[in-house]
């Protein structure tokens, strides 16, 4: 059951234990994290699950697929570490992982 | 065929749905205007669904031809998101100009990457998030004052007096237009969707170009202005000094701008009129409401749903491709029929049902997904939440008096006449 804490724009932190094999964006939606939406339910097509992954985490939760790339490209406050939640699975190996969230999801 | 089971609680038209029930699925033509004229669209496509989800049909309309109905959920979702395969380049309405025809404007939502990107990209700042705390106060400010000006105990059109002015406004903002102007931008709006061999009101070809060249002409004045001034945040300033964008002829100028006209009015315009006659018909979900404002949050992706203000997105095939086990061959076009996916039950609970505390509102296809994933989404939602929040502090009972007129088009699904009155 690997764990995973998103840290609120505005502060407050979110800590939560999920099933391996979870995607990130189900831990949040999951567990009403605030500050995800993931309006197209995990497709890869909204980009309403955006995260900055902490830069100790960046290796690995590994590469941005190519949907996630052209999806991100739609995304004005993208950086280096944005990331779409619902395309990084949790497994044991990211017991622990931080993500940031951004100001709003659009 | 399953039998019908009756629409509740607003099924207004049964003898409609009985009739369309019993008509020859293969001469179904989803794109005749005239289903959404009398609002009996949502029939066709419960059973095409049902029977032929990705439909063949023809259209008498010279310009649309041969197209495919594309009516289920995730078969919408899996063309939509799947760019590479179906092109936005040949246009996002089924109707086909001949190559040069000026008439065929080019703007970025009918564009593939990267140039669709990189113009997107010039103008979705404007909406990003903290942008949209800036525009708080300013929307509930104009709406404040649209909604106390409103005539009390005497029947007025909701269209006009509430729809259309709200998103004028916001629209005269966000180009930083003259605001003794504004009424301009609706006019130049419906000009951009005029189609003669749709609707036999509307203007000839020769009149809808000559209104949009005024309209090119004015941009270009406020353009000029703003090209030769520090960049501001309005969107014309955004355009004239984005790298992506500083250099379009006037054809993408013009394009663009028609792009950003519609769907900042015709869109939101139509979730305000929709949204008070859905809940209209669905009087306890307009108690509930009531009882609990905090719904709002809820009730404006449900309401953005229910009407789903433009009905379809077409795509045309780049290569042979196979969806829901029909052969699509590279060249045809596509109605991704966004109402019908949003009234898919194998996708959404209880679809025909108007649901004010829906769980996951939000899934529903009226802003699309994928990379042409609507740029004004979080604007229009902020629209139309400051819009209920007063509404509801305002007015104890809103009256729908009469019956709605609704657009003849089957691209924009909308009204031009809802009439109102609100007691003293």
């Amino acid at each position: 059951m690997p764990k995973v804490t998103f840290n609120g724009f505005g502060g407050g932190t979110y800590t939560v234990e999920v099933p391996s094999g979870t995607t990130l964006m189900r831990a949040a939606t999951d567990n009403r994290v605030p500050g995800i939406d993931g309006d197209c339910g995990g497709n890869c097509a909204c980009a309403t699950c955006h995260v900055y992954v902490d830069t100790d985490w960046c290796a690995r939760v590994g590469a941005r697929t190519a949907t996630e790339v052209e999806m991100l490209n739609c995304v004005t406050e993208r950086a280096d570490n944005s990331r779409l939640a619902c395309q990084i699975t949790l497994t044991d190996a990211l017991d622990g992982l931080m993500v940031k969230l951004p100001e709003a999801q659009h | 065929m399953k039998a019908i089971e009756p629409i509740e609680p607003a099924d207004t038209h049964a003898d409609e749905r009985a009739r369309i029930a019993s008509l020859p699925i293969a001469e179904f033509n989803p794109a005749d205007p005239q289903w959404f004229v009398d609002d009996t669209a949502g029939y066709v496509f419960e059973r095409l669904r049902r029977e032929d989800p990705v439909h063949r049909s023809r259209s008498p309309v010279p310009g649309i031809d041969t197209y495919w109905s594309v009516t289920r959920y995730q078969d919408i979702m899996q063309v939509d998101t799947s760019h590479g395969v179906f092109s936005s380049e040949d246009g996002i309405t089924l109707m086909d100009f001949p190559p040069g025809d000026e008439q065929k404007l080019p703007m970025f939502i009918a564009m593939d990457p990267p140039k669709h990107d990189a113009q997107r990209l010039a103008v979705s700042p404007i909406v990003a998030p903290a942008n949209l705390n800036n525009w708080q106060g300013l929307i509930r400010e104009r709406t404040v004052k649209v909604l106390d000006g409103l005539p009390r105990n005497e029947t007025f059109n909701w269209v006009d007096l509430v729809s259309i002015e709200l998103t004028t406004y916001m629209l005269a903002t966000l180009f930083d237009f003259p605001l003794e102007d504004r009424r301009l931008l609706p006019h130049w709006s419906d000009m951009v969707t005029a189609n003669k061999l749709t609707n036999p009101d509307a203007p000839e070809p020769e009149v809808r170009m000559a209104e949009l060249r005024k309209m090119l002409q004015y941009f270009s004045r406020l353009w000029n202005e703003r090209i030769n001034a520090p960049p501001r945040t309005d969107l014309i300033s955004m355009l004239a000094h984005g790298p992506a964008t500083r250099n379009m002829g006037p054809a993408e100028f013009m394009g663009n701008l028609a792009l950003l006209i519609v769907g900042g009015n015709d869109t939101t315009r139509n979730s305000m009129t929709g949204g008070l006659l859905a809940l209209h018909h669905h009087p306890q979900e307009m108690a509930k409401l009531r009882a609990n404002p905090a719904l709002i949050d809820s009730l404006v992706p449900e309401i953005i749903r229910w009407q789903t203000p433009l009905a379809y997105m077409r795509r045309t095939a780049l290569s042979d491709a196979v969806l829901g086990g029909k052969q699509i061959r590279k060249g045809d076009k596509l109605a991704m029929w966004y109402l019908s996916g949003n009234r898919d039950e194998s996708a959404i609970p209880d679809p025909n049902r108007f649901i004010v505390d829906r769980e996951r509102p939000r899934q529903h296809l009226s802003f699309g997904f994928g990379i042409h994933r609507c740029v004004g989404n979080r604007l229009a939602e902020l629209q139309l939440k400051i819009l209920w929040e007063e509404l509801l502090r305002r007015f104890e009972t809103i009256e729908v008096v009469g019956e709605p007129t609704r657009v003849r088009s089957s691209f924009v699904r909308g009204f031009s006449h809802l009439p109102v009155r609100i007691p003293a």
